[in-house]
Formats: structure tokens, C-alpha cells, sequence
């Protein structure tokens, strides 16, 4: 490498530096911005399903989205979970029984490595954390969602990294919406204070009001249970 | 003692091992107090636990009987007069919109233990009762069914409004 070749690193390097933070704080700001022009088109959605409880909060708010409107959506769920994509399938198939439409056509199932099991040892859980990171930026630049919706546990929060990222980047824009579990009364959990904190989640929903007054960027909309 | 009216109770655990709960619905003095508040027959679903219950069959004595997981949960709920419940907020709402008398057990022995925060929450606003472990017999003997508030099930609708807006889409 000659000396050129340092010369021309040594300026890139600072420029592309600040270019990619100006571009990091025009992304967070863009993103706590509501449409500025009124919307038609319909919007691939990336729906995080989380597991148990997580998954029947979140098929309540599926449920009373305008499926012409949030189309195509594709849910996610972690490896070890099968029971989540089985209660969207089979609301999915319910959906096609009442419309007579293949609604089923918008919808997608997929699976997601876990960051990390329960009870599962911090070393190997480094790796496993990558591992599912990498995953999750594979699922994003495959889905390219322009809506991802999650409401924790931790399955949504390399999901919403990478989506984050891509935007810094300028390969897609999406908007973040992350409900609260009803679970959190006082505090919130370790995904939801990440993605409120990081001011990666566009719009922050809790689900009791003493929540959101310790919390003033998220909304309090009523319970979804 | 065909036409005596059958009151169930219904323990569940969900997927999860909580034997503490499980030994204190068998224990003698839980028992005692729920056949004195008229309860007749005794349904455990204890999950991944370990602890077994005696089951107990008979009229004198309050019926016990025990399973592991059943996927007719949710009907076991339906026919039982009172549920006793583990903390998890799937089983809490499941029991509520049921209109079922609920007391919920929290775990004491979970590490991240933000269940009780539900359940307390719930407590508070009268929609059920909440126990620990040790206190169960207790809240069975003072619990006042009347006291408590019927729960009205959330609407997802207003997050889907706002979610609309932030999009730009019209709210109609």
C-alpha cells in the first residue's frame, strides 16, 4: 500500500464516518415522524411473535388491522416455538374462510434462532447471539418489511437492529411499533427499554397509564387483553 | 349424591413447574378451607412438576384428581367454580374473560419475577384475589367472591388507530 493509497484512507475514512452520523440522527429523527402525506399503498408487515402470552397480545392487534391495508404479512417466531406460527396460520385460515379470498398468499411463516434459551451459559450465548443476529439481518434484507411490529421477548430485538441498520444505510425504511406486554406494570422489560432508550421503536406502546408516565415518548392506548 | 351440585375447583400451572403451588392446593389446611367454602371436587393440572398429589376419590372428603397437561384446558375452566392459577398472564386473562373467580399464586421462586406485578396490579383493581404459596389457605378463608369486579375485556382498536395515523393512512 503506498503512500497515496494511506493519503486517500485517511480522508475517506472521517468522511464516511460523519456522513454515516449525520445519516444515523437523520434516521432517528425521520423515525419518530408521523407520514407527512396521507397513504394508499399497502405495506409489507413484519410481525414478531414472541411466544405464550407475547403471541395472543400480538394476534390481538393483527386482528384488528385492515388486512387491505397491511399486506403482505410475514410472521416470525423463534426455532423453539412452534406453537406461535400455528396460532397465526390458523388465524390466517380463519381469515380466508370468511373473505373466500387467498388471504393465505399474504401470509408467511418463519423461524428465528433465539439470542439466547433459558438457563443456557453465557459463553456459548455469545455466539448464539451472533448467530442470531445474523440471522435476523438475513430475515430483514429478504422481507424488506416497511411496518415490523413486536412486543418482546428478546426474538424482536436483533430483528429491529438490523432493520435500524439497514436504514442508516439506506437499503429500506420501516416503522417500528413495540407494544408493551400487559405483564409490564411498573418497569418495563429488557427488549422494551432497549427499543425505547435506542429510540429504535417509532411509536412505544404501554399498556397501563403509571407506565407511561414514567415513560413520556410512549403511548397509553388501553389494554390489548 | 347424583343431583348434589358439583363445585370444582381448578388448579393449573400452565407449562410450567411449580410445585410450591401444587403442595399447597394438597395440603390439608388448603383442602379444609376450600371444602368449608363449599367446594366439592379438586382438578390439578401441575405441568412439568415433580410433587404428585394423593388423588382422593369420594363425597365426604373434598374429590382430588391430577394431570400433567390436557389440551382441554380451557374446558376444565369453563365447568369449574374456582380457578386457582400460576402468575402467567395467558392463563390470568384466559380465567378472566371466562368471568371465573380467580385467585392467582405467584411464584416466588422465578429469577426475573415481574409476574407478581400483573397480578398485584389485578388485585388492586378487584378483578382477583393474589397469593403466595404459604398464604393460600388464608386467602381462600377470607376471600368475599361478591368483592370482586368483572373484568372487561381490552380493545386493541385505539393502538390500531394510532398506528394508522403515525402511517398516514386514513382513520376512519
Amino acid at each position: 500500500m503506498g503512500p497515496d493509497a494511506l493519503a486517500t484512507i485517511s480522508y475517506a475514512v472521517p468522511v464516511l464516518v460523519s456522513l454515516l452520523t449525520v445519516r444515523f440522527f437523520f434516521v432517528l429523527w425521520r423515525s419518530s415522524q408521523p407520514a407527512s402525506k396521507p397513504r394508499a399503498a399497502r405495506l409489507r408487515c413484519l410481525i414478531v411473535l414472541g411466544s405464550g402470552g407475547h403471541t395472543a397480545e400480538m394476534m390481538n392487534i393483527v386482528a384488528t388491522l385492515q388486512k387491505d391495508r397491511f399486506t403482505p404479512r410475514y410472521y416470525v417466531a423463534a426455532l423453539t416455538d412452534n406453537m406461535s406460527l400455528q396460532k397465526a396460520q390458523v388465524y390466517e385460515q380463519s381469515l380466508i374462510q370468511s373473505d373466500g379470498k387467498k388471504t393465505v398468499e399474504n401470509a408467511h411463516f418463519m423461524q428465528i434462532y433465539r439470542s439466547r434459551e433459558v438457563g443456557q451459559s453465557y459463553i456459548t450465548s455469545i455466539a448464539t447471539t451472533l448467530l442470531a443476529i445474523l440471522h435476523a439481518m438475513w430475515l430483514v434484507i429478504r422481507i424488506r418489511p416497511q411496518v415490523i411490529f413486536c412486543n418482546g421477548p428478546g426474538t424482536c430485538f436483533p430483528l429491529c437492529i438490523s432493520a435500524f441498520l439497514l436504514k442508516v444505510l439506506g437499503l429500506g425504511w420501516s416503522s417500528v411499533f413495540y407494544i408493551e406486554s400487559i405483564a409490564r406494570v411498573k418497569k418495563l422489560s429488557l427488549s422494551g427499554l432497549l427499543l425505547y432508550k435506542l429510540r429504535i421503536a417509532d411509536q412505544f406502546f404501554v399498556q397501563w397509564p403509571q407506565l407511561q408516565q414514567k415513560y413520556p415518548r410512549a403511548y397509553y392506548a388501553g389494554r390489548l387483553m | 349424591m347424583a343431583n348434589k351440585e358439583r363445585r370444582t375447583v381448578f388448579v393449573t400451572v400452565g407449562t410450567t413447574c411449580f410445585d410450591a403451588l401444587v403442595m399447597a392446593v394438597d395440603s390439608p389446611e388448603v383442602k379444609k378451607a376450600l371444602l368449608q367454602k363449599g367446594y366439592t371436587d379438586l382438578v390439578i393440572q401441575m405441568g412439568r412438576g415433580t410433587y404428585v398429589p394423593s388423588k382422593v376419590p369420594g363425597d365426604a372428603n373434598l374429590q382430588v384428581d391430577h394431570f400433567t397437561f390436557s389440551p382441554s384446558i380451557a374446558d376444565h375452566m369453563r365447568t369449574a367454580s374456582l380457578v386457582i392459577s400460576h402468575a402467567g398472564s395467558g392463563s390470568i386473562f384466559e380465567t378472566l374473560r371466562l368471568g371465573k373467580p380467580l385467585i392467582v399464586v405467584v411464584n416466588e421462586d422465578l429469577m426475573d419475577n415481574h409476574q407478581s406485578e400483573l397480578a398485584e396490579e389485578l388485585a388492586e383493581r378487584k378483578y382477583l384475589f393474589c397469593a403466595r404459596p404459604q398464604t393460600l389457605g388464608d386467602t381462600i378463608r377470607s376471600m368475599d367472591l361478591d368483592t370482586l369486579i368483572p373484568y372487561v375485556p381490552g380493545d386493541a382498536r385505539p393502538v390500531a388507530t394510532l398506528i394508522n395515523k403515525f402511517l398516514g393512512f386514513p382513520v376512519d
